[in-house]
């Protein structure tokens, strides 16, 4: 911590406003390196916030603490040993990661994939939102200062999903389950009559959970109003998943882009009016609702068959030259995998867009005019994790 | 009425204290390590190889240093050597097999491109050491794990394993025994050669007493685990 | 949606003078994209940002490639002129010549542009720098799409392309007083080495150069 004596250059930054401030510290902004160690920063990552007082007049993320270069690994790395390290990018949804992964290089070789993978392949995704939010809510309430308790509940019911990634693929998040063409391990019906009882217990959770927290007025007077979002910023700065929808954006890629077998499912997307923090926290509850109603579906409507594609090429895979870049909505927001081939057994180029790297570039502008209290529960609502922010 | 929220989450907390004492959905904490859950048959760890006689560990090895998984492996935490006579024909077994489970990640892609069932996931975790450099680098001997005790640990996938291992040997036969009919010479000499490499095998490996595998089956296994796995 | 070649078509007729071609993706994704001149580029984005019938109102992602120099080998064949003596019924010789050319390196940064209001996609712009290693300035698209912010950033610091008009181009991943840029293909990485005991032969002979000989590991401490 730091008092700041160039005033000069900090009013110049864009976006910025220093103001008078009638008080005996009238000038004197102070600087705060919040992070990388920071418990409110969920994980390395690093502000430099600017304070006038308790406003936050300036905020500039700073990365890299956890970075290794992912990229450069994959270049490195045969399509298949990528697979392993898409779960390291966002270790929470490792299903997603690699189901986008899976996608891009199905889409760059031009493998199909048979109906009842495409079906394991919804299931677990939605388990992994379920899991995602559900962690985020308890989050989300212990930045805001609700030390523990919900936490500890979000934990729970995490851990129960957790148990149905262990027992299906072997490990709890490093799941490494989808391969090019089809998923690794075919679930048991005891598995499958496991996920059924999950799912159709999770509606009580959230209802518990909801009756300890959404209706809580101090909740509400630290969220709402809070951090709010415009849609056309949100949209212009590739902000994607809950925190576009929070702003009543309607753009989720499962209706977009169709990909899988989305299109057969009943659900509906769920937008926010307001684009503030209160709105990312309900945006989350509600797509967990409807993600129990997927899972209904799919695990109701699963289909016999194989699980991978007869001819799946997994090891040893050199798709032509050429390029492709496939996305998913994955919890956090879009996840996308570019891919460039040059017909050799390693990506000539690979890309990750990290969803939750792209939405912090809102982040400034969200914790504006904010205390700084705000300003760490502004960032528990993007939900970052930093293994995919620094990659 | 302002107020009311609170009042409603403190009646959640309140059902949830009070069901921490007879509700195992709300109490769920497992007191490691006197209580253990049961492992779920699918869970990995890190990998083992597979043998076939425990009484002769390292000369039953089904790995045939074919070094499939040491290209393949993403971390590179496989180190293979493959065992050769004095005029240097290759033996078709490891000479070194190392493997870092400091490095390893537990991805499970060697076991899946072994052409041999010869590497398979282990479920053994309690592995901290107090030695960074050499205990956490594991050696051919520590990497030999019997058959049974794959059956043990992942037993539907093992049987499968025996299963298309038993067929693909009857198959082998099959094609000498028709091979063998019209020529019985040929036959007889193509035998003569591999009963000596098995002499020769049992001679070369002293075959040293293998330290039993910490995760003995003889550990206690866990009277009633809390949280039945949803496999089970 | 249009085609890309509609896409060109309409920039072509709208700008006059700019460069547009498409690059035809062979692969099965037969995602195709449009390789847009750097003097245009700024005013194209904005083109197809504002456009009605696209609206590409967000850049999804923002990825630098690297295509170093490369020599290729071409084999030209030329006829042989028919000597005076020769059975005219002959076939005439051919003589072939191995010409060496280089192709010039560029850096290249792809752009993915989606529309969230017309919900379609995605449009690909492809902008390349002249060289490697003096020219690598590109215009930044950061003013027409914020998205572009942390990942133009992120380009420049993996690949050194330095984008004009940025607001705030500075190393992001790496830290600031790195010198390279680690995701070309030519970057080799520093030869520091920290013993470990990985068995591998690479790794090993990356320790005799630090180490005469490995340290001794550390003995294993009596368990209390």
């Amino acid at each position: 911590m730091s008092a700041a004596g160039e005033l000069a250059g900090l009013s110049a930054a864009p976006g910025t406003t220093v103001r008078a401030v009638n008080d005996p510290f009238h000038g004197d902004l102070l600087e705060v390196s919040m992070g990388p160690h920071h418990p409110s920063t969920h994980g390395v990552f690093r502000m430099m916030v600017t304070l006038d007082g308790e406003t936050v007049v300036k905020l500039k993320p700073v990365f890299g603490y956890l970075h290794r270069n992912h990229e450069k690994l994959g270049e490195n790395t045969t399509y298949l040993g990528s697979m392993p390290y898409t779960d390291r990018l966002d270790y929470l949804n490792s299903m997603t990661n690699n189901w986008a992964y899976a996608l891009a290089v199905e889409k760059l070789s031009g493998q199909p994939v048979p109906e009842r993978a495409e079906y394991l392949r919804i299931i677990l995704a939605e388990l992994t939102r379920l899991l995602n939010h559900t962690c985020l809510a308890g989050f989300l309430l212990q930045d805001t200062g609700c030390s523990g308790t919900p936490l500890m509940y979000a934990f729970r019911e995490r851990e129960h999903i957790l148990d149905l990634f262990e027992a299906l693929s072997g490990s709890r998040m490093m799941c490494n389950y989808q391969r090019f063409g089809g998923c690794r391990v075919d679930p048991t019906p005891g598995w499958l009559a496991a996920a059924a009882r999950l799912v159709d217990g999770y509606g009580r959770f959230l209802d518990e959970y909801e009756a300890l927290i959404t209706g809580n007025e101090i909740l509400m007077a630290r969220t709402q109003g809070v951090g709010v979002l415009q849609p056309d910023l949100a949209v212009n700065a590739g902000a994607t998943g809950p925190m576009l929808r929070a702003c009543g954006v309607d753009y989720d890629l499962r209706k977009v882009d169709g990909y899988g077998f989305y299109p057969r499912f009943e659900f509906r997307v769920p937008l926010g009016d307001h684009g503030d923090t209160y709105d990312r926290y309900m945006i989350r509850v509600l797509e967990m609702r409807e993600s129990i109603r997927i899972l209904q579906q799919a695990l109701r409507d699963l289909p016999a068959g194989p699980i991978i594609d007869a001819k799946a090429k997994n090891r040893g895979l050199r798709p032509k030259a050429g390029e492709a870049y496939g996305r998913i909505e994955g919890p956090k927001g879009e996840i996308g995998f570019y891919l460039i081939s040059d017909g050799g057994p390693n990506p000539y180029r690979y890309r990750v867009r990290p969803p939750s790297f792209i939405n912090l570039t809102v982040l400034e502008d969200m914790c504006l005019g904010q205390t700084v209290a705000d300003a760490v529960v502004i960032l528990g609502s993007v939900d970052i994790v930093l293994g995919e922010v620094d990659r | 009425m302002l107020g009311s929220g609170l009042l409603q989450g403190l009646a959640v907390t309140a059902k949830n204290l009070a069901g921490s004492f007879h509700d195992p959905a709300r109490y769920v904490t497992t007191e490691y390590p006197e209580q253990r859950t049961k492992l779920p048959e699918n869970y990995r760890n890190f990998p083992f190889l597979v043998h076939d006689d425990p009484a002769d560990p390292n000369g039953t090895l089904r790995c045939v240093a074919c070094q499939i998984c040491e290209k393949e492996c993403p971390p590179q935490c496989i180190y293979i050597v493959m065992e050769r006579d004095e005029k240097g024909k290759a033996l078709r077994r490891p000479k070194v097999f190392d493997l870092d489970i400091s490095v390893c990640i537990s991805c499970q892609i060697c076991v899946e491109v072994c052409p041999f069932d010869a590497i398979k996931m282990d479920q053994e975790y309690e592995i901290a050491t107090r030695n960074r450099f050499g205990g956490l680098l594991l050696h051919r001997e520590d990497l030999s794990k019997s058959n049974a005790y794959y059956h043990q640990i992942h037993p539907t996938e093992a049987a499968g394993v025996d299963a298309a291992l038993a067929e693909q040997k009857a198959k082998q036969a099959a094609a000498k025994a028709a091979k063998a009919a019209p020529a019985p010479k040929a036959a007889a000499t193509t035998a003569t050669p591999a009963t000596a490499a098995t002499a020769q095998d049992s001679a070369i490996s002293p075959a040293p007493a293998a330290p039993p595998p910490a995760s003995a089956p003889d550990t206690p296994a866990n009277p009633a685990p809390a949280n039945p796995p949803p496999d089970a | 949606m249009e085609t890309p070649g509609q896409i060109r078509d309409r920039i072509l007729a709208r700008f006059s003078g700019a460069e547009v071609t498409v690059v035809t993706n062979p692969g099965p994704a037969a995602q195709h994209s449009l390789l847009v001149g750097a003097a245009h580029a700024t005013a194209i984005a904005t083109f197809l940002r504002d456009d009605p019938v696209l609206q590409l109102d967000t850049c999804s992602n923002v990825t630098g490639v690297d295509w170093p120099g490369r020599e290729i080998v071409e084999t030209v064949r030329q006829p042989l002129a028919p000597e005076e003596d020769a059975d005219p019924a002959a076939p005439p010789g051919v003589i072939e010549e191995k010409i060496k050319r280089l192709v010039p390196g560029s850096l290249e940064v792809v752009y993915h542009l989606y529309s969230v209001a017309l919900k379609h996609g995605p449009v690909i712009l492809r902008l390349r720098t002249a060289d490697r290693a003096a020219n690598v300035t590109l215009p930044s698209l950061t003013p027409v799409w914020r998205a572009c912010e942390f990942q133009e950033r992120e380009v420049f610091d993996l690949y050194g392309v330095k984008f004009t008009g940025h607001p705030d181009l500075r190393r992001i991943l790496m830290w600031d007083e790195f010198q390279h840029h680690p995701m070309r293909k030519d970057y080799v990485e520093p030869d520091d080495y920290e013993w470990e005991p990985t068995p591998h032969d690479a790794v090993l002979t990356k320790a005799r150069r630090h180490y005469p000989a490995p340290p001794a590991a550390p003995e294993e401490e009596s368990t209390p």
